[in-house]
């Protein structure tokens, strides 16, 4: 193996309720995905705020990856329609400024799904490596 | 040249303000030149005979200065509001930014303003600038008088005047006018129609002029938090990078999403922009996308609108659907 294969770092935010729950179940289930997606537990997908992911990407992420519990299933009843809303004005907007689309994703795991949940992330891995590294949104300002 | 002259305005704030139903008039002032025309409180009726100003420089919407000036008397306040005003008007009482009932308000007709970096881009050595109907005589230091079509130094937003009807006031002077279908939209999807690389060099070229002044922050009737994200000392971002090629992609883009659906696109951040970026696309993008998601919608059209952010239907769009549409490319 190369040492200085590039590894794309990739942030998940995950609602605690179903896909945090589907990432347990992923390793429980002892199925793998990359070691480069860093979890980030939050109280509802909707707790997710556009700013943490233009911080994560300001920061050196490479790809940001929200995920929450399927739309109707929300833990409090209506946060994630909030999400898929916002989201998807960001993500247009971010597309609108000439970012990679395919940086961004929102994916909906359920707490059963622990086997989508590597899916997605070995499939969102794949794609943001592809990509190569994160120049468009870093700043160099917040990189330690 | 506007359709009604200043002794109208003044003598219409004397009146109210001799009769006690206001005791102090949000107008316009002259500043350092004639065309820096800057906001201003009067309290008297001789301050208004000697200062007000109204021509083709009074740009500034008065919406957000009734937050500040409503909480300082109990006195009612007379304010000027041009059509496009009306909505920020009735987006901050939406958000139940100010008291309605300590405002006095006066719709005025409006026939553009006038952008001050389109003259200088004509000529820079200006000594004073007069209004003759449907031109702009610019009196130079080197070249003499200088006279310009109107409708060519016309602000952005004025070009594009998406209404000349007032949505909210107590009292109109002049003719109400219509909703205007305007071309608001095209700059935007002229860009979309670009490549992801075109439009990256675009934005880059724009935004790496910014200087973080922060003034379309500041301007802004739709952000009016006491304390904003960007000031926080430890974000790292606070201030602009010592570096020439730096742009802020992150103010600008969270700037323009912490009034999606809020902003009425009055255009006031592109107004005062110091630097001449196109900031109010950034804004236009959101609302085109919200009209196309979500339905038509214009934010301060009426009072207690729910504006499509803070609100969902089970059907809506998934994020990775917004993306790549039309004639985006791959």
């Amino acid at each position: 193996m190369q040492m200085n294969e590039y590894k794309p770092l990739i942030v998940a935010f995950c609602c605690n309720w179903c896909s945090y729950a589907g990432a347990d179940l992923a390793g429980n289930n002892r199925l793998s995905y990359p070691a480069d997606v860093k979890i980030i537990r939050v109280p509802c997908s909707c707790r997710v705020n556009p700013m943490f992911i233009l911080r994560a990407f300001q920061k050196g992420a490479d790809g940001v990856i929200i995920c929450g519990c399927h739309p109707g299933d929300c833990h409090y009843t209506s946060g994630n329609y909030y999400t898929r809303r916002r989201m998807a004005l960001l993500f247009s907007m971010l597309e609108f400024l000439g970012i990679e689309r395919e940086r961004t994703r929102v994916e909906w795991v359920s707490a059963a799904e622990g086997a989508k949940f590597a899916e997605t992330m070995n499939d969102f891995a794949e794609t943001v490596a592809a990509l190569g590294e994160n120049k468009r949104l870093e700043d160099l300002r917040c990189k330690k | 040249m506007q359709e009604i002259t200043r002794d109208v305005l003044v003598n219409k704030a004397s009146e109210l303000m001799s009769a006690g139903t206001v005791d102090r008039v949000l107008g316009w002032m002259r500043g350092e030149f004639d065309y820096d025309i800057t906001p201003a409180v009067f309290s008297t009726e001789e301050e208004l005979k000697n200062n007000f100003v109204w021509n083709d420089f009074c740009g500034a919407n008065f919406s957000k200065y009734l937050i500040r000036e409503t909480q300082k008397s109990e006195n009612k306040v007379l304010v000027f509001l041009k059509p496009c005003d009306t909505y920020s008007f009735n987006q901050l009482l939406t958000e139940h930014r100010f008291d309605r009932e300590k405002v006095y308000a006066v719709g005025i007709p409006c026939n553009g303003m006038v952008d001050m970096t389109e003259i200088k881009k004509a000529n820079e050595a200006i000594k004073a600038i007069e209004e003759s109907g449907d031109s702009i005589v610019v009196k130079t230091l080197y070249d003499g008088d200088v006279t310009l079509d109107r409708a060519d130094v016309l602000l952005e937003r004025c070009k594009n005047c998406k209404s000349k009807k007032h949505v909210a006031y107590d009292e109109l002077i002049g003719d109400d006018g219509e909703i205007i279908e305007s071309a608001r939209f095209d700059e935007v999807a002229k860009l979309e129609k670009m490549t992801a690389d075109e439009r990256y060099a675009f934005w880059q070229n724009e935004l790496s002029r910014c200087i973080r002044c922060n003034a379309c922050r500041d301007i802004c009737p739709a952000c009016t938090c006491e304390k904003c994200v960007f000031d926080n000392p430890n974000s790292g971002v606070e201030n602009k990078a010592p570096a020439d090629s730096f742009e802020e992609k992150m103010f600008h883009i969270i700037r323009a999403f912490h009034v999606a659906g809020r902003c009425t696109d009055c255009g006031e951040c592109s107004r005062v922009c110091p630097q001449g970026i196109p900031l109010h696309l950034l804004n236009r993008k959101f609302i085109s996308d919200i009209n196309e998601f979500y339905g038509e919608y214009q934010a301060g059209s009426e009072v207690g609108n729910r504006a499509p952010i803070v609100n969902y239907t089970t059907e809506d769009l998934e994020p990775g659907e917004a993306v790549g549409r039309g004639g985006i490319d791959a």
